[in-house]
């Protein structure tokens, strides 16, 4: 064993000394690298979660409501000698003088936090303490920007509604709150026995209302078992595993996204592997040849190679992986501050998905060739210049094929998401390699025809000579440009379409909150701030929670997907019009008549309507205030959300919701400079709450631009992966290339004509390219654009001019740098014959 | 014009030391004067060419034989300019040759000479016209395709112009590599072992096409051979030994 171990080691070692090795080991180190990266990066997310869940809920568990929480469950949980702590949530404005500004003000009571502590300054001399105590009653402690915003120092007096408390500390971190990507207001935390003075708390606000629960697991499982069964509507338990539910599910998407885009890449390295390791093979069987005629056995011969393979792919997978654990430091500056905190350091468990797929793709790729060397008879290893291939061709791809197609179901997680998926990628080369097969046949004819120099003709012509590599290199290069550019395209024509398709006086704040007898003031305000708005839209706002449809209850348990769960289980608002919103689209049914005023109709936006699986004509019951009122849908709708106009879910003609109590709401655009004036009406309205969209969508956009630059450092992977096809592509035809080099120089040619020639082959691949990865990426972004994003398409010229530039100028290049050594080559080689 | 016998009997010299002299008016061909060739550095030094001196007349046909590892190849080389000598110096038509830099002698191996190897050398990526048209595009040739076509029909294969070399039989692609080295109508042709890995029958035709079209195109030519019939059809043959040559 030791000795066909040392042998393993001479040969590879010697093989790599050749050169034989590194395109494979290259394109190995990028397929585990671009996995572990995604992976070491995602896994640091989740464990930031999983750390920060105890953290988030300030507790072991929660029970989370839109009510008041019934006193029995603080008397179950009581018995179940658990400790419990009850807060309060809402949205209100925080004002100081002239100054307001819109706040996430949380109450809680003196046993809160069970789990996790403050950090509060409470003096400007002090240093920052960490506490485990709250506000006390008639004090708040506020974070900093909202201290900034309003000029806040410790001391002064801060406007709650009707009453008014005393800044007693700056809040720096608080454990319920340990980095939300999503949370945009600032925190004022008080006491819960303030509340009721503030009179924010009135029908229709919308509270989140929490019973924060800590103790020993089992008696907490216990309570969970007992009271989810029993828990009302509106109710839901919350524990570390699920809590903040969006942040996991988003965090599962990018998850599969990020993973199915490394995927991409180790596509095409697996492609350029299998390139790669034709000079391994032959290599490898001059060797195995050598050594059955010295005596080996089949079995030394499997051993040897068995050793080898498993040493390169130690060597790549170490590698890939440590490169992978540097990338993802990348991957984590790119992102940006989208967790407040520092995320935990990278754990080990990518190593072994690393290491893994390094096994199984080189394995894949090589068990084929150790199969076919080990059967050969001796006689035809010692024949000159013998073709190895006792395999049939499809035996060779086979195990990659599977190996492929079984990362891919992993990290897809759904099988129809991993055969969409298959088929994309299948699609997507089918495409470009009839393009590029295409375009390499136009061009050898054009090289026919005497328009250019005989040295740039026969550059030309090597792309249809060698037709199958020069498709394979297409495709790789154009796949890692291909996926860059859609994903720069569709960021940039989103934006750009967001951008221009908003009005320059496109509504910039909301405010919620008003009250009936409220309303005119309101209107009159909104008109003479924005005089575009002569007639400003006021909306009614009736919170209705769904309870039938067809006269059959409607449940969350009747729905998988979370949004419909969430959707049904929660109440929203309903809204009355006339008229519909002249943004707004009928895709079914028709809007009321006027003489429908009071009628039972409802007309429902087409996203939730799709979602709860709800059609024109069903009839749906909702309980608004205890009362039950039935709707039959007359239409569905399309809503432009990203109009920045007010809209609502359901809407009911103008009367038929008339005997229910309800809030307003608007939406105007507030000029720049105009602050004081808002100020000056919410001194007059405190209970107005008022949202500034405009921050908030920067804010967006800010987490979108993030993201993106995040993903497109993993399609940098792809690019890379492409680059590596050529390489080996190259390292494949080095023989070939070695003597069409020698051969033209023994017939004449200078070396400038050979680097012409070579230069003229690679700079024909960068054109093909790039005009595919122009042509396939603009069809997908012009379908993604016109089908699912439903935003206007434009080419983006600049950005195909620079693919093309940048493929000229890298893909000659790279080329010239893996040649070069062959262009100096002495033709005598070729007289080595004698 | 292609010289009778007995005339070129009487231009040729032979010698070991030629003397530039006594050559009548330069018009050798190839000249080499003095030629060494030497490997490695003190006593790992090995000496393959010592000396050399060789005249080869316009139109003449010769011979080079010797056994393996005597440096027949080498010798090759550096009339071919495929190499420099490390001694001595090579004249091409009365011309300077091996003391060109790479390039320059590049340039006149595609404006004079042709070559047959042994084992053909035809891209395997390209067809028989592609291949034989290759010399003639690397001079810019714009009649490279006609007269390509042409001679591929001289050499019997005007039915094959399309396909590759691994769709020709080992004659066949001798053949091609045979029409690719006369197309361009060189004045020297050098051969290595052109029938090296032909049965005997097949590379008796080769080498009744070789001197047939090499009579009528009056081609110089230096052919590296073991084979000593076919060393026999040439003029004159020449033995390599000990890294002289001398005469059979």
């Amino acid at each position: 064993m030791s000795l066909n171990f040392n042998l393993a080691w001479q040969q590879l070692r010697s093989q790599w000394q050749a050169g034989d090795l590194r395109a494979l080991v290259l394109a190995l180190v990028l397929a585990v690298s671009s996995i572990t990266a995604v992976n070491f990066f995602t896994y640091r997310i989740a464990a930031h979660l999983n750390n920060q869940g105890g953290m988030l809920l300030g507790g072991d568990a929660v029970i989370i409501a839109d009510h008041a929480i019934p006193p029995q469950y603080r008397v179950e949980a009581k018995q179940h000698s658990l400790q419990s702590a009850s807060t309060l949530e809402f949205a209100s404005m925080a004002i100081k003088a002239d100054k307001n500004i819109l706040a996430e003000i949380k109450a809680l009571d003196d046993n809160f936090p069970l789990i996790g502590d403050f950090d509060v300054q409470f003096s400007a001399e002090k240093s920052v303490q960490n506490v485990r105590t709250r506000p006390a009653k008639g004090e708040v402690w506020v974070e900093p920007r909202l201290a900034n915003a309003l000029n806040l120092k410790l001391g002064d007096q801060l406007e709650l509604g009707a009453t008014q408390l005393k800044v007693a500390g700056i809040l720096l971190r608080e454990p319920s709150r340990g980095g939300d990507i999503f949370s945009f207001a600032p925190r004022v935390m008080m006491h819960m026995d303030d509340v009721p003075t503030t009179e924010l708390i009135q029908f229709g606000s919308r509270v989140k209302y929490q019973l924060v629960l800590a103790g020993n697991a089992e008696k907490l499982k216990q309570f969970t078992n007992k009271m989810t069964p029993n828990l009302q509507r509106g109710e839901r338990i919350e524990d570390v595993k699920t809590a903040r539910p969006e942040i996991r599910s988003a965090l599962d998407k990018a998850e599969t996204f990020l993973g199915l885009s490394a995927m991409v890449s180790v596509v095409l390295a697996i492609v350029a592997m299998l390139l790669a390791s034709a000079p391994y093979v032959a290599r490898s069987q001059e060797a195995a040849a050598l050594m059955r005629c010295f005596g080996a056995s089949k079995a030394n011969i499997e051993n040897i190679m068995l050793i080898q393979t498993a040493m390169l792919a130690a060597i790549g997978g170490v590698a890939g992986c440590l490169l992978g654990y540097l990338v993802q430091f990348g991957l984590a500056h790119f992102a940006g501050k989208l967790f407040l905190e520092s995320l935990p350091a990278p754990n080990l468990t990518p190593v072994a998905m690393g290491l893994l797929l390094s096994f199984a793709i080189l394995f894949a790729i090589m068990l084929p060739h150790i199969r076919a060397l080990k059967n050969i008879p001796t006689i035809q290893i010692l024949r000159r210049n013998f073709v190895l291939t006792p395999n049939k061709i499809w035996m060779n791809y086979l195990p990659v094929i599977i190996v492929i197609t079984l990362l891919i179901f992993l990290l897809a997680k759904t099988s129809k998401l991993a055969l969409a998926f298959l088929a994309g990628i299948f699609g997507i080369c089918l495409v470009a390699g009839v393009l590029a097969y295409g375009l390499a046949l136009m061009l050898h004819r054009l090289s026919q025809n005497n328009i250019f120099d005989n040295i740039i003709s026969l550059g030309m012509g090597n792309l249809k000579r060698r037709l199958g590599l020069s498709i394979a290199q297409i495709i790789g290069f154009s796949l890692g440009a291909m996926v860059l550019m859609l994903l720069v395209m569709i960021k940039t024509d989103l934006m750009q379409s967001w951008q221009s398709s908003l009005p320059v006086d496109a509504p910039n704040r909301f405010i919620v909150n008003i009250q009936q007898n409220q309303v005119e003031p309101v209107k009159k305000f909104v008109s003479q701030i924005s005089p575009s708005e002569s007639n400003p839209q006021v909306f009614a706002m009736i919170r209705g929670r769904l309870l039938e449809k067809n006269d059959l209850p409607i449940n969350a348990e009747m729905f998988t997907e979370e949004r419909a769960k969430r959707l049904v289980s929660r109440e929203f608002n309903l809204s009355s019009a006339a008229e519909m919103q002249t943004d707004n689209k009928l895709l079914e049914g028709r809007w009321w008549r006027a003489d429908e005023a009071a009628a039972p109709l409802l007309s429902l936006e087409f996203d939730i309507a799709q979602a709860l699986n709800i059609k024109l004509g069903d009839s749906l019951t909702y309980d608004i205030a205890g009362s039950k009122i039935t709707l039959t849908v007359a239409s569905i709708r399309k809503v432009e959300w990203d109009s920045m106009r007010a809209n609502f879910f359901a809407v009911t003609p103008p009367e038929t919701l008339a005997q229910f109590s309800a809030s307003y709401m608007t939406a105007f655009y507030l000029p720049k400079s105009q602050d004081n004036v808002l100020n000056s009406m919410l001194q007059q309205f405190p209970n107005f709450t008022v949202i500034d969209v405009a921050s908030i969508m920067n804010q967006v956009r800010d987490i979108m631009s993030k993201l993106a630059t995040a993903v497109s450092f993993v399609f940098g992977f792809c690019v890379l992966a492409g680059v590596a096809v050529l390489y080996a592509a190259l390292v494949a035809t080095r023989s070939v290339r070695l003597q069409e080099a020698s051969l033209l120089r023994a017939f004449g040619a200078s070396r400038r004509q050979v680097t012409l020639m070579l230069l003229t082959e690679f700079a024909s691949i960068a054109v093909l390219a790039s005009i595919v990865a122009v042509l396939v990426a603009s069809g997908l972004s012009y379908y993604l654009s016109r089908y699912v994003l439903d935003i206007g398409y434009q080419f983006n010229l600049p950005l195909a001019l620079s693919v093309l530039v940048l493929a000229l100028i890298f893909i000659p290049l790279t080329a010239w740098l893996v040649i070069r050594g062959y262009l100096n080559v002495a033709p005598k080689q070729l007289l080595n014959s004698i | 014009m292609l010289l009778s016998e007995s005339e070129s009997e009487n231009n040729f010299n032979l010698t070991h030391q030629p003397k530039k002299s006594t050559l009548a008016k330069n018009t050798s061909a190839i000249l080499a004067t003095n030629l060494s060739k030497h490997v490695g550095d003190g006593a790992n030094k090995i000496e393959i060419l010592n000396n050399l001196g060789l005249e080869v007349e316009q139109g003449e046909s010769v011979a080079i034989v010797g056994s393996s590892g005597s440096g027949k190849s080498t010798l090759l080389a550096l009339l071919a300019g495929l190499d420099v000598p490390t001694a001595g110096a090579v004249e091409v038509a009365g011309q300077p040759f091996s003391t060109l830099d790479e390039d320059a002698r590049a340039a006149m191996r595609g404006a004079q000479m042709g070559f047959v190897f042994q084992s053909f050398q035809l891209l395997p990526t390209m067809t028989a016209l592609e291949n034989v048209m290759l010399p003639m595009q690397l001079a810019n040739r714009k009649d490279a395709k006609q007269m390509a076509m042409a001679t591929l029909e001289k050499v019997g294969l005007a039915e094959r112009l399309q396909h590759y070399p691994k769709q020709l039989s080992g004659g066949e692609q001798q053949r091609v590599a045979i029409a690719r080295a006369f197309a361009p109508q060189p004045a020297i042709l050098f051969a290595d072992e052109p029938t090296g890995n032909l049965d005997i029958t097949t590379g008796e035709r080769i080498i009744d096409l070789l001197f047939s079209l090499n009579l009528q195109a009056n081609t110089t030519l230096i052919l590296v051979t073991h084979d000593v019939q076919l060393a026999q059809r040439c003029r004159r043959t020449l033995t390599l030994q000990h890294g002289r040559l001398s005469a059979i």
